[in-house]
Formats: structure tokens, C-alpha cells, sequence
């Protein structure tokens, strides 16, 4: 993700990885399609050994394959493919974002663009939030004893515990409460996965001035606010971004999290259920690779946000 | 109405009493250590009971922890057969699997460094993913029992693992490898007596990462089908046909299990990296 000099030596290898994923990607189509290719061979009129598909269930995809050589290439395009090729993939989220932007319907329900606004939109709500009580719980616990003996324990179990357990209820609570709103369950739950690691990297940056540079500060005759606004939070923004960059990440996850049990039907979670009811894998494919995308552009925003305010104030990232 | 100023009472007491802890003379000694964390939880615990009593909440909507208590206690076989499925069968297995391919291919990777290079920044970035969602897909692949949430719990785990454990393998210094290469040592012996225990620190924090991931992988791929047990089976249905009690003993569970599976591997890690200084402080 970094831009740095470190990066641009990586360049080659990181692609040539990436090439090698997409080539393993379309190799395995091969075998993962040959039962339905050859389903579908056999309807259209084709001689199948084994014959029918119920016989072909205990015969193993190898022996299919070298059997059926002929029709292995019918498992690159089926209309319900056990695993699409990075093709299929690529044609799918092309229609379902460029190709509507074209036709002037980039709002509308079936295109990514809609849902993956609607996860953005959670998402960055939560992130607000989980930012929020992340860095003003690091506020209090570094200014008082009782906080952080009490709340810091708390906050690592409140980690360990799996947070999609408790999503049906957040959701079930806050109807009950009267918020018809979708967003907010989603945004709390994208919030309680965010929170943790601001609230870690604050600590840390808010305790990272040297015992001199706060000594300094008291020989100014400086007032407490006046030492954390001049030192202490001054000195925790490289902590913070850093962390700000795991929570984004973390509140897209919970996002997604909170739109898959519940029965939502917009966001990208809910293009990935829909897609699994209704037997579509390009639905939920492309909705992954759109919540990777999604990822990569918020980090990257942030990243670049980092660099940008880390050389104003004069530190090096 | 008594109920609720019981509470709020309770709550200044207790945060009073946790002050007068927190600045006492013996606020490092480890009783005061663990006594100030576990009133701050009683505390909300009571706060909760008050509310639900005093403002009369339905326990379908939400139940006291009271309530809760008596139906964990009161359907322990329940809750016992959807553990073993889902955390016994689930997640284990497939914490265990695939924290060692990524551990194994974590060490055949470090040979080259033209893939680690190619694979640490790649690896980075997938392990931010929101990795849940091929749930649907593995559940499709898998079937609906157990081996399904364990291939969901193999991919969650793989990546953090991986990358820690990469990292952790470069972490030792020029100096500290030359110094086994005048001992004559070969490939073999650095990375068993130096390399090795030098990651430790970076395998565990993924190790501890993943025990998370994994819950969480095993219950989500059960919200998309399993047999007619198991954790996410039974919130789910649970949440439909209103028996929430059942639902938040089973959160219960989790976070129990949640928490003790990462108190475990916190105190492997504490055994194997005794050395380290995050440890002996």
C-alpha cells in the first residue's frame, strides 16, 4: 500500500505474485467447473463417461477431466459456476458499475455503485464513532488511574469476544428501540470493531512525549490543557493515523458483518446474501472484489492524508 | 423504581470505591489490579438488572442478566452440543489448519526473497479484508457441516498468521546472523536457535489475532447454513423465534470461549516467549 522507496523495488514481485494468483485462479476453474460443465454437456446431447451425474458424483474431478477432455473448456463458461474465472468476474463488475454510469444509472438498486455507497456511507459513520470513543477513552486513560485500570482490561476482552454473535441482537435491539434506520446497527457494529486499535495507538501516542519534553513544558508554567495541545496530542498523530488506517479497515469488515445475518437488501454484505439465496455467484463475487476495492481506495485515502499532514508538521513518516 | 436507584446508587459506590482504589498505596499490588476491573464489569452488570427491572423491559426485547444466568444454566446440553459443533469442530480444526500451512508457508517463502517481497505487501492487504463474506461461497462448496466453518476459519486465520510470521522471521539484525555464521552454523541451525524463537513474539500476535477470526469466521458461515445446531444456527433462529434469553446465554458462551481461547494462547505465548521483554516487565 506504501508509495515509498521501499515500495517501488516491490513493484515487480508483488506483480508477478499477483500474476501467479490469477493464473493458480484460472487453473482451478478447470476443476471446480468440470461437474456442472459436464452436466450441461451432457443436455445438450454430448457422450459423458460416467454417464449421468449421480454416477459422476463418486468419480473423482481428475478422472472426469482426463476422461471428458473435450468439454473442459465449457467449465470457463457456465451461468452458475462453482468458481467464476477472474473474466466472468471482471464482466460482472464491469456491468454492474461502468457500463450503468454509461447508461446514466449509477444510482440505481442493481448497480455496485448504490450498494457499495451504502456500505461506504455505514462504514465511515462507524468509523466516526469508533474514532471518537477510541480516542477520547485514550484521552481518559492516560489522564486518570481509575480509567485505565478499569476500562483498558475491558476494552482488550470486548476484542475477544465474536462480535457477529451479538450483531443479530444490535439489530434487534435498536428496531425495538424505535430506529427504523438501517444504518445504525451497522454503524455501531462497524464502531466496536474500530474502536480497539484507535484506542491502543492513542494510548501510546498520547504516552510517547519523553518524561523531559513534558518537564519542559512545566518549566514553561505550562496549564495541563495547554501541555496536551501542545505536546501530548501533537506528538500522537503518527500513532494515530497509523491506527486509523487498522480501524478503517476494521469498520468496513464490521460493516459487512452487520449487513450479512440480518436479512438487509442494500449494501455490499447484502449483494453477497441476495447472491447466495438466489444462486447467483457473480453477485457475490463482485461484490467481494468491490468491498477489496473499497478497502484498498479508504486506506490508500488515508495514507496519502498521512503523508500530506505528517510533512506540514514538519515529522517524517 | 427501587430497582433503578439500587442501581444507580450501586454505580456511584462502586466508582467511588474504585477511585479510592485506583490512588490507594497499594493500587500495583495485583488484587487491586484485578478487583478495579471486575467491579467497573459488576457495575454495569447491575446497572443493566436495574434497568430492565426498574423501567419494566420485556425480555424479548431485552432479558436481565439474571434471566440470562438462569437460562444458561437451565440448558447447558443445548448449549454444549452447539460448542462442540461450532467451536470444537468449527473453529478449532480450522485454527489449527490453517495457522500451520500459513506458519509452513511462511518459512518456505523466507527462502526467497523475491517472494516475500512480492507476498508480505499482498498478504498485508488481504488481511484487511473483509474475508467473512466468502462465507456463502465455502458454505456452497463445503456443504453445511462442520467442514464448511472450518474451510471459512482456514482462509480467516491464513493471512494474519502469515504475515506476522514472515515478518517476525526478518526481525533478526546482520549482526546476530553473522555471529551464528562464525559458529559455522548452516541454514538449518540459524533458523531453529535464532531465527525461530526471534519471530516468536510476532507469531503469537498473530496466533492471538487469529482466535478472534476464528469465532467469528465459524459462526458467520453458519448464519448461511448448517445442521440444525451450532452457535450461529441457534442466534439465528433464536432471534426469530424470540427466545432472546437462549440467544444471549449463547453470547455468553461465545464471549466465554471467546476470551479463554485467548487467554490460552496468551499464556502458551507467555511460556515459549519467556525472554522477551514485553514479558519479564
Amino acid at each position: 500500500m506504501h508509495v515509498g522507496g521501499q515500495t517501488v523495488r516491490s513493484v515487480v514481485p508483488v506483480i508477478t505474485v499477483l500474476a501467479a494468483i490469477v493464473g493458480l485462479w484460472v487453473l482451478a476453474v478447470a476443476p471446480m467447473n468440470i461437474r456442472g460443465a459436464l452436466d450441461v454437456a451432457e443436455r445438450s446431447g454430448a457422450e459423458i463417461i460416467p454417464k449421468g451425474s449421480v454416477p459422476r458424483r463418486d468419480v473423482s474431478v481428475w478422472r472426469l477431466m482426463l476422461d471428458n477432455t473435450d468439454h473442459i473448456a465449457k467449465g470457463y463458461d457456465l451461468k452458475r459456476p462453482r468458481l467464476p474465472t477472474p473474466q466472468q468476474v471482471w464482466t460482472e463488475l464491469w456491468k454492474t458499475t461502468g457500463a450503468m454510469v454509461e447508461r446514466g444509472r449509477a444510482w440505481s438498486k442493481r448497480s455496485l455503485i448504490y450498494h457499495g455507497w451504502i456500505t461506504l456511507s455505514s462504514t465511515l459513520w462507524g468509523f466516526l464513532l469508533g474514532t471518537s470513543i477510541g480516542v477520547l477513552g485514550a484521552v481518559a486513560i492516560t489522564y486518570s488511574r481509575v480509567a485505565d485500570m478499569s476500562l483498558m482490561p475491558w476494552a482488550i476482552i470486548s476484542q475477544t469476544v465474536p462480535i457477529v454473535a451479538l450483531a443479530p441482537m444490535i439489530i434487534v435491539l435498536s428496531n425495538q428501540v424505535g430506529i427504523e434506520e438501517r444504518a445504525v446497527p451497522k454503524a455501531i457494529i462497524s464502531a466496536y470493531l474500530c474502536y480497539f486499535p484507535v484506542l491502543v495507538g492513542m494510548v501510546k501516542g498520547l504516552r510517547s512525549p519523553a518524561p523531559a519534553q513534558l518537564d519542559l513544558l512545566k518549566t514553561y508554567n505550562a496549564s495541563g490543557t495547554q501541555s496536551f495541545l501542545k505536546l501530548r496530542l501533537p506528538a500522537s498523530v503518527p500513532y494515530l493515523f497509523t491506527s486509523l488506517k487498522v480501524g478503517i479497515a476494521a469498520a468496513l469488515v464490521g460493516t459487512i458483518v452487520g449487513e450479512l445475518p440480518t436479512g438487509a437488501i442494500s449494501g455490499l454484505g447484502a449483494r453477497i446474501l441476495i447472491g447466495d439465496q438466489f444462486g447467483n455467484p457473480f453477485a457475490i463475487w463482485s461484490a467481494l472484489f468491490t468491498a477489496a476495492i473499497l478497502a484498498g481506495v479508504m486506506v490508500t485515502c488515508l495514507d496519502v492524508l498521512q503523508r500530506i499532514v505528517l510533512s506540514r508538521m514538519g515529522m517524517r513518516s | 423504581m427501587i430497582w433503578l436507584v439500587f442501581a444507580l446508587v450501586f454505580w456511584g459506590a462502586a466508582w467511588l470505591g474504585n477511585i479510592r482504589l485506583a490512588n490507594s498505596a497499594y493500587s500495583k499490588s495485583p488484587a487491586v489490579q484485578i478487583a478495579v476491573p471486575l467491579i467497573f464489569g459488576v457495575t454495569l452488570l447491575v446497572l443493566w438488572e436495574g434497568i430492565v427491572r426498574g423501567l419494566n423491559v420485556s425480555p424479548i426485547i431485552l432479558p436481565a442478566p439474571s434471566l440470562v444466568a438462569q437460562t444458561l444454566v437451565n440448558s447447558t446440553d443445548v448449549l454444549w452440543v452447539d460448542l462442540k459443533q461450532t467451536v470444537l469442530k468449527g473453529a478449532l480444526r480450522g485454527y489449527v489448519i490453517g495457522a500451520s500451512v500459513a506458519f509452513i508457508v511462511a518459512v518456505l517463502i523466507d527462502r526467497s526473497r523475491f517472494l516475500t517481497r512480492g507476498l508480505l505487501p499482498i498478504g498485508n492487504f488481504v488481511a484487511a479484508l473483509p474475508i467473512v463474506g466468502i462465507a456463502p461461497i465455502l458454505v456452497n462448496w463445503f456443504g453445511f457441516d462442520w467442514q464448511s466453518k472450518a474451510a471459512v476459519v482456514v482462509v480467516m486465520v491464513f493471512f494474519p498468521v502469515l504475515v506476522n510470521t514472515v515478518q517476525g522471521l526478518r526481525e533478526t539484525d546482520a549482526m546476530q546472523r553473522d555471529l551464528m555464521r562464525t559458529y559455522a552454523a548452516g541454514y538449518r541451525h540459524t533458523f531453529l536457535k535464532l531465527r525461530l524463537p526471534a519471530a516468536m513474539p510476532f507469531v503469537f500476535n498473530g496466533l492471538k489475532i487469529a482466535t478472534t477470526l476464528a469465532l467469528i469466521g465459524a459462526i458467520v458461515a453458519e448464519y448461511f447454513g448448517s445442521p440444525t445446531r451450532g452457535m450461529g444456527f441457534r442466534i439465528s433462529t433464536g432471534v426469530g423465534s424470540l427466545s432472546i434469553d437462549l440467544v444471549w446465554a449463547e453470547i455468553t458462551v461465545a464471549a466465554l470461549v471467546g476470551t479463554g481461547f485467548y487467554g490460552i494462547v496468551a499464556w502458551i505465548e507467555k511460556q515459549v516467549t519467556f525472554w522477551h521483554p514485553s514479558q519479564r516487565g
